[in-house]
């Protein structure tokens, strides 16, 4: 009985968090495919008539593609699509590679001085981005990189701290005989990365590449400060084509159209690695 | 085929523990050797270094008269058994047992990239063929496809076995293959893995703290202790003329009676006991104070009803354990506790007199001390 009630109520309290964490997506949703009238009126008058559409306009889709960016018609959307798959995919492939690379050296490798520049790397964690981001700037235009992906795609081949941290956990889980049976398998460290570490740590390699995919995707700061280029324009930066000179934004329907049409690889992706986040936490947990 | 030489083979961990003192041992071409002790005994350390997975802080360790102390795991042609399997839990097995393979017959990294066409083919089919003639000798060629987590504890280790085996290496090194199986399981895996020694005639190094298994397997076994070797022989060799105090009371089961005591002028006295220690059984009659051992299957129990026997001691039965085809008894003689085997008997029974009779040609006398040296 009491587990009964209990549950309605877990229930009931998830369904509500759910319902405020969805909310500005539905809100975003129904004002994509609202008329240009009823979109600003939404805007301004916010509240329950923002929350519903009755005659949805699926051009609002087309049209929002086609005004994005600031090159020829339609070029816009293209371009700034082609821009983030290369950035992101070269940014998640790199961090992948080298923070289970760097990770399993940290758990495996008794080399002088593992342990503290294991914990210079974890300070690295504490210093908030906007620390480094001038001296980065002035280090990547003295090579010459402003203007191109480059400071956005090379520093994702060098690791990153949290995702080094958490490989580095999961490798130490590995059983050591495992790794004696490589090398006696004839596998030096790099084929024991390749062929055994980075089977194992599936789990941690989707939520390393879900995690980096989506906070590359997404970044908007990074391609402002570096990317000049209106061709080099992400789709962040794209979206921003939106807003007029003042800042302020004119045309809420096709703003809210192309902002979840550059969500959709995110939801997606998310979608897939679900299975392999939920296999990694059982994973853990059991020996075998 | 190779012989292993170790030449004073020493191991130390910072900062000062002596894990394998000074080890000097030469195992035969062929030969089925045992290490064998207590755990901590340094038996594992000394087979990793003989694997490579394990640096040598001391001496030489050569295979197949090559010094291999600075080769790596890979070039000493040495497959290993792990007591946990060490199956890649990814690869199914038929993958499991190939993977040593591919990468030694095709090369990694850039080489493999570029080798390429009929040859490569010709090598993956070979060792497919390999993989599955070794596959059929264990009995596992219905399991190929599986991935190990599928596999029970006996399957497991099975295909632990072909994947060393389907290497062809000079050398096997097993480290308490069996120790993860269940009794019955292990008998039928020791049998198995003695047909798999006649039937390649490799050298094989196998570490047990089991002496029974050491004893079952071994053409010779090496008894260690604290890192240091104690006997080194056959397990005949061992059982019947143990080195020391040590090795007699690792070695049988169940374990040597000792009796600590003073012989003088063919008279031993200790713990409230008393025998003649008969002439010509030793080159040199012990005397000054000793210990005696005498195996339990060699001490008689007579029921106390009995009219004494000459030279038995007067005891009392403190268990009785039955196995069946013998019993174990256990005695409190004097102020010793003994343990006897013998033919089952129902007038024995527990809180019962009785009198124990040690077979005196078959005493064996070790100087004071937990280690004394064996008296000849």
């Amino acid at each position: 009985m009491r587990r009964g009630s209990a549950s309605i109520l877990t229930y009931a309290l998830l369904v509500a968090g759910t319902a405020v964490f969805l909310y500005p997506l539905w809100w975003m949703v129904m004002v994509s495919l609202k008329t240009p009238e009823a979109a600003q009126a939404a805007t301004v008058e916010g509240g329950f008539a923002a929350a519903w559409v009755a005659d949805p306009q699926w051009s609002n889709y087309p049209d929002a593609l086609g005004e994005m960016g600031s090159g020829a018609k339609g070029r816009g959307f293209v371009d700034a699509l082609a821009n983030s798959i290369v950035i992101t995919v070269l940014t998640t492939l790199g961090t992948v590679l080298s923070s289970s690379l760097v990770g399993l050296a940290f758990a495996r490798i008794r080399f002088r001085g593992s342990r503290g520049m294991f914990l210079v790397m974890l300070g690295t964690m504490m210093l908030p981005a906007q620390v480094t981001m001038i001296p980065l700037f002035i280090l990547f235009r003295g090579l010459g990189w402003v203007d191109t992906f480059l400071p956005l795609v090379v520093p994702a081949f060098f690791g990153n701290a949290f995702f080094i941290f958490m490989y580095r956990q999961f490798i130490a889980q590995v059983p050591e005989a495992l790794l004696e049976a490589a090398r006696l398998d004839g596998q030096g460290w790099l084929g024991m990365w390749w062929h055994v570490i980075l089977p194992l740590t599936k789990p941690v390699t989707a939520i390393t590449a879900v995690f980096t995919f989506i906070g590359t995707w997404n970044d908007f700061l990074a391609p402002l400060i570096y990317l000049q280029g209106d061709d080099q324009a992400t789709l962040s930066i794209a979206l921003n084509s939106f807003r007029n000179q003042y800042g302020g934004i004119t045309k809420v329907h096709l703003l809210m159209a192309a902002s979840l049409t550059t969500m959709v690889p995110c939801i997606l992706l998310f979608l897939a690695a679900q299975r392999q986040f939920i296999e990694g936490l059982g994973k853990g947990a059991v020996k075998g | 085929m190779a012989t292993i030489e170790l030449d004073r083979v020493s191991k130390t961990y910072p900062p000062d523990v002596r894990a394998v003192h000074e080890a000097s041992l030469s195992f035969r071409d062929g030969e089925f050797v045992v290490l064998v002790g207590p755990s901590g005994c340094g038996k594992s350390t000394l087979l990793r270094m003989i694997a490579g997975l394990e640096t040598i802080t001391g001496g030489r360790v050569s295979i197949g008269g090559r010094v291999v102390n600075d080769v790596p795991p890979k070039d000493r042609d040495v497959a290993m058994v792990f007591q946990n399997y060490a199956l890649y839990p990814h690869m199914t097995v038929r993958r499991n047992m190939a993977f040593g393979l591919l990468r030694r017959r095709l090369h990694g990294g850039l080489r493999g990239l570029l080798f390429h066409g009929t040859a490569r083919r010709r090598e993956l089919a070979d060792i497919d063929r390999r993989v599955l003639d070794t596959a059929r000798i264990l009995g596992i060629e219905p399991l190929l496809d599986r991935l190990p987590r599928a596999l029970s504890g006996g399957q497991r280790q099975r295909v632990a076995l072909g994947r060393a085996l389907v290497r062809e290496p000079q050398v096997f090194l097993f480290d308490e293959p069996l120790s993860n199986l269940d009794a019955r399981l292990r008998i039928e895996m020791r049998a198995e893995i003695r047909e798999m020694h006649r039937r390649t005639r490799a050298t094989m190094v196998y570490v047990t703290h089991d002496q029974e298994e050491a004893m079952t397997l071994a053409d010779r076994m090496v008894v260690m202790r604290g890192g240091i070797v104690q006997q080194v022989g056959t397990p005949e060799e061992c059982y019947a003329r143990p080195a020391n105090r040590f090795v007699a009371g690792f070695v049988g089961t169940p374990v040597m009676n000792f009796v600590e005591g003073t012989a003088e002028s063919g008279e031993f006295r200790g713990q409230g006991l008393a025998l003649a220690l008969p002439p010509g059984h030793w080159n040199e009659r012990p005397s000054g104070p000793c210990v005696l051992g005498i195996r339990p299957d060699r001490v008689r129990v007579l029921p106390g009803s009995a009219e004494a026997p000459p030279g038995a001691w007067r005891a009392t039965i403190r268990a009785v354990e039955r196995l069946g085809d013998r019993t174990d008894v256990v005695l409190d003689a004097g102020q010793s506790r003994l343990v006897a085997r013998v033919e089952n008997d129902p007038r024995l029974v527990e809180d019962a007199e009785a009198w124990a009779l040690p077979d005196l040609q078959a005493l064996h006398a070790f100087r004071p001390g937990d280690d004394g040296t064996r008296i000849d």
